[in-house]
């Protein structure tokens, strides 16, 4: 390699090569150089991924301190919030001759956005199912597709990659549904339901002080698409929100939203009544969910940790599996789990009073403000820490 | 507050506020005040970290229509 191009051996790493890697369970080291408070609020993770931060402006005299923290032999991913800084001090260290170095496009702000769609399985009726990872944020969202149809539950604020799905394969989004008023992160529900002439679901117990129309979803009303062949039934499963409902689909796919996930349970506290929504949080999990087929595949709405993903990249597991070893499904006893639900939680979610607000109509904050109000990790299981 | 030097980072996005916030306050004498006006949002978070790791002391900030202006002693 000629002197030259090494010089200029700063390359650019996507987000969707960033998933991949996290996925993947592959080696990276992670020079974030954003400020201490927003490292320690929320940072990437993977299971081989070994990250420290040095903020950009600690190395405006030098970028010494970080060469002598960073490993000769590792790939380098520099990173910062929207991707200049890490680009300013990618390019020193790469100056340097060192080689495999790479600054994150975007930055944190693309990463907490980015979509990736991973796809579940087939239907038994005739169709598949992709799950759409938000690797920065943790939320996961649905795409139901049969013949020339499909449906999307718990859309993410950015449409886009729903409708490049779509067109890929040919369907007509049919209908968008939301599991329940989301407190972590903006729906894209109504946006999506716009784009594509598609009729937008909401649970009518949440719904109270939204302030546009809505279609109610009603429990045991399926919703069809695949020309009446495939099943979206819904089941109402109240704890997180009061309006909670689950889907099952093509009989096969348990779609949980914020109520069940793979390593914990839902919190009962985002709207305000913790100890209200006790009861109907455990019914929701011991009775409702304990009364269903065990072969089920449970598909939440949120992964917590990175470890909760497979080698495929997606987060699903058998329902008869969770109750064997997630810890929330496992507390026999009923003092122990209103503790558990409702005491020593970990923080909220970032703005998340003002998403709700955003969700129902009430404040309509522009796009820079939507974004902001998205930075972070959801924080909506009772064991995320 | 009275400032001995002013300097307009408006338009600049991250790092260069701080970069030049840095540049700026190396020409000042002990004591002296610097007034930095910077439309990026992440200046304020920034700055003050840059200001106490280098001890250098943000006196004041203010934000007035998307314009964040910091007023910096020279330690």
């Amino acid at each position: 390699m000629s002197e030259e191009t090494k010089q200029s051996s700063l390359t650019k790493m996507t987000p969707h090569e960033l998933t991949q890697i996290v996925a993947g369970h592959e080696e990276l080291f992670v020079l974030d150089v954003r400020n201490e408070t927003e490292f320690n609020d929320w940072k990437i993770e993977g299971e081989n991924i070994e990250i420290i931060n040095i903020p950009y402006f600690d190395l405006l005299d030098g970028i010494d301190p970080a060469l002598d923290r960073i490993p000769d032999h590792k790939r380098l991913l520099v990173v910062c919030a929207k991707e200049g800084s890490s680009q300013y001090i990618g390019e020193q260290i790469a100056e340097t001759g060192r080689e495999n170095i790479y600054y994150l496009e975007g930055g944190m702000k693309l990463w907490s956005e980015h979509l990736e769609p991973v796809k579940v399985g087939e239907l038994q009726s005739g169709g598949e199912i992709y799950q759409f990872v938000r690797m920065g944020k943790g939320c996961l969202s649905y795409m139901v597709l049969s013949e020339d149809e499909a449906v999307v539950i718990d859309t993410a604020r950015l449409i886009q990659p729903y409708i490049d799905i779509a067109k890929k394969h040919n369907v007509q989004i049919k209908h968008v549904l939301d599991t329940h008023l989301h407190a972590d992160h903006i729906s894209g529900g109504r946006d999506l339901s716009q784009a594509a002439g598609a009729s937008y679901w909401l649970p009518p117990k949440d719904a109270d002080e939204v302030t546009y129309p809505y279609n109610q979803l009603v429990e045991n009303e399926d919703l069809l698409i695949g020309n009446g062949k495939v099943k979206v039934h819904p089941i109402y499963s109240p704890g997180h929100t009061i309006g909670s409902t689950s889907f099952l689909i093509d009989d096969q796919y348990l779609l949980t939203g914020d109520i069940l996930f793979i390593a914990s349970i839902g919190r009962p506290d985002l709207a305000g009544k913790a100890e209200d929504w006790v009861s109907d949080l455990r019914n929701s999990l011991y009775e409702l969910y304990g009364n269903l087929p065990e072969q089920l595949v449970v598909l939440p709405a949120h992964f917590g940790q990175v470890t909760e993903l497979d080698d495929q990249g997606k987060v699903s597991a058998k329902l008869g599996d969770l109750f064997s070893h997630n810890p929330g499904l496992n507390m026999a006893d009923e003092i122990e789990f209103r503790k558990t639900v409702t005491e020593n939680l970990p923080p909220q979610p970032n703005a998340y009073q003002e998403i709700r607000q955003t969700n129902m109509g009430r404040i309509n904050p522009d796009e820079e403000q939507q974004r902001e109000m998205e930075m972070g990790p959801n924080r909506c299981a009772v064991h995320d820490k | 507050m009275n400032a001995d030097k002013v300097l307009d980072a408006k338009g600049l996005a991250c790092p260069m506020p701080i970069v030049r916030t840095k540049k700026a306050i190396e020409e000042l004498q002990t004591g002296q005040i610097l007034e930095v006006q910077s439309t990026d949002k992440g200046s304020k978070n920034d700055l003050t970290g840059w200001a106490n790791s280098t001890g250098h002391q943000l006196l004041e900030n203010r934000e007035e229509n998307g314009i964040y202006t910091f007023w910096i002693k020279k330690k």
